[in-house]
């Protein structure tokens, strides 16, 4: 059973904009998804068009089956959505903006009451239930925005950007909230701009670019295809040049530090021997960068350059 | 949702906008208490002593109607034209366009929203009014579903403001340019048979001109038009407007991209 089912969908906005180009997309039951893109590249729409804050132009939509052309009320009492833009009735108490968005579910109070109890205490906001929401912190915010999508118990979660402008505890927090939920049994899809976030979370990615979906796979799938990595080595004693080791590029960072680019052909073995053959002594190493966000780069910017290469062609030929 | 959920939802949002009327009650009850009050010191103490007698009335008791009404339809119309204008500026009417709910059931939730600061400020205008003339309601079914009925219709035409309206200027320009002539015009203060031939029988084509008679009638017993006539012109006006918001909604104007 799939989740989330997209065939074919277009999307062009009334001043022309194509936003997207005929996407298809299945989400899993019980996956925890990763929609990514450069700003702009569609994510928004398509989330939009899922949670029918968006009128589609063509192409098929189904959440657990339902329709949302056809089915379009039973689709949505599958899903809790989380948009990017804070949204809260800034006047409204905290657990009344939980309890009413309860009751628009159909959830009769005493029941909404009980949830939202339930659902604030689980995303340490019980103590501020009495405050309106414009005093919460931008966290807060976020985390209430969350509880509110959660209240009536979605089976599809959609999460648009959720830890923006959280500090990194509380996402981290978040993250283990996102876990939990997701173990037990609720899809989740998240669109980030921390790739980290995306990495560390998710089980599937997909990547749209400009409209279309460049990259539809499992995560472990997708980061096989990262032909190189940079890692950035951290040196016991000061280096004033940086060793030549064969087959590698090394280059000097600092006194402490070496960076040297490991294609997917090579061992890091041979790397550290030949390191200690020069007198290198290695204390600890890391990613330069996160390994989604290296291929995500690597693949915007050859989608670019092609982009850029069919521009020219036509320009020649015209 | 089934029916029995959709009426949950709608005692959600009619809960809601309740609440908020009664959170600011300052600006939403208290304004048009003052406002009538100066009305039927300066209009019906002072000028209408002058006046003298209107419809077999004396022009404080005739003018009342009148007043109710207009009190009725500029609060109905502003609750749900400020109430879902809000929604949509801030975002959160997004948290019911996600929801499972009917779209009647958001139209009739904010309109009930409306329809009870409409009969809040009609009855403090009511009482407000007492102080002044004695009011003997003659047709007291009559005065309520009118009273009603017109929040109804003002509280619907708020949605459709708001539902259009792109910035906060657009939800003024209706009840400054439209609603408010048209009340003035509608025999909140006057009969029409003291207009020239061809000004009453324009004036037959305000709508208003039917609610502040049927009030009228309501209350005092007198009206410039049948009273049968009102009941379908305001019903026909329900109905249109009705219609015409769940349109809107159904084709998610001004509420989706």
């Amino acid at each position: 059973m799939h989740a989330l089912s997209i065939k074919d969908l277009w999307k062009t906005y009334p001043n022309g904009i194509e936003a997207l180009k005929g996407i298809d997309l299945k989400v899993k039951a019980g996956d925890f998804f990763a929609l990514l893109g450069p700003n702009g590249a569609g994510k928004t729409t398509a989330i939009g068009i899922v949670t029918s804050l968006v009128n589609k132009t063509s192409g098929d939509v189904k959440v657990f089956g339902h329709s949302i052309d056809s089915e379009l009320e039973a689709a949505k009492a599958y899903i809790g959505v989380v948009p990017q833009e804070l949204n809260l009735n800034q006047w409204d108490k905290v657990f009344n903006c939980v309890v009413n968005q309860a009751g628009f579910y159909g959830i009769r109070r005493r029941e909404a009451r009980q949830r939202t109890e339930t659902v604030l205490r689980e995303l340490q906001l019980w103590d501020r239930r009495g405050e309106t929401a414009r005093n919460l912190s931008g966290g807060m915010k976020r985390r209430l925005m969350i509880a509110r999508a959660l209240v009536h118990g979605p089976k599809l979660l959609i999460l648009d950007e959720p830890t923006a402008g959280v500090d990194i505890e509380i996402r981290r927090s978040m993250w283990d909230y996102l876990r939990t939920i997701n173990r037990n049994g609720t899809t989740i899809i998240l669109t980030t701009h921390y790739l980290e976030e995306a990495e560390n979370l998710c089980r599937h990615v997909a990547i749209i670019d400009d409209g279309v979906i460049v990259e539809d796979d499992r995560m472990s799938a997708v980061l096989r295809k990262l032909h190189q990595e940079v890692f950035v080595l951290n040196l016991r004693q000061a280096v004033d040049i940086a060793p030549k080791v064969n087959g590698f590029d090394v280059a000097r960072i600092n006194d402490h530090e070496l960076e040297v680019e490991i294609h997917k052909d090579q061992d890091l073995n041979s790397l550290f021997s030949a390191l200690s053959t020069a007198g290198v002594e290695v204390i600890s190493m890391r990613n330069k960068t996160n390994r989604l966000e290296e291929l995500f780069v690597r693949l915007i910017q050859r989608r670019e350059n092609e982009r850029d290469q069919e521009q020219v062609v036509e320009e020649f030929n015209l | 949702m089934d029916f029995q959920h959709q009426l949950i939802a709608l005692d959600t949002i009619v809960t809601k906008e309740c609440t908020r009327v009664l959170r600011i009650w300052i600006q939403t009850i208290v304004p048009p208490a003052i406002t009538m009050t100066l009305y039927f010191i300066i209009f019906g103490n002072l000028i209408g002593r002058r006046i003298g007698e209107m419809g077999g009335f004396d022009y404080m008791q005739y003018m009342a109607p009148g007043s109710i009404m207009m009190s009725v339809i500029t609060n109905s119309y502003g609750n749900v034209v400020s109430s879902f204008f809000a929604a949509k500026f801030q975002g959160h009417l997004q948290e019911m366009i996600v929801a499972p709910m009917a779209n009647w059931v958001i139209v009739l939730g904010h309109v009930a929203g409306g329809v009870v600061r409409g009969m809040a400020v009609g009855l403090v205008v009511t009482i407000v009014a007492l102080f002044f003339t004695p009011i003997e309601v003659q047709h007291p079914f009559i005065a309520v579903s009118m009273v009603i009925l017109t929040a109804f219709v003002f509280s619907m035409g708020g949605m459709i403001n708001a539902i259009f309206a792109k910035k906060f200027d657009d939800v003024a320009i209706i009840p400054s340019f439209v609603l408010g002539p048209l009340t003035y015009l509608g025999g909140v203060f006057y009969t029409i048979s003291l207009l020239p031939d061809f000004w009453a029988r324009l004036s037959t084509f305000n709508p208003i001109l039917y609610m502040v008679n049927g009030l009228r009638y309501g209350m005092l017993g007198v009206s410039d038009i049948s009273i049968v006539r009102a009941y379908v012109i305001i019903l026909i006006f329900v109905v249109g407007l009705f219609w015409f918001c769940m349109y809107l909604l159904n084709r998610g104007v001004g509420i989706r991209e």
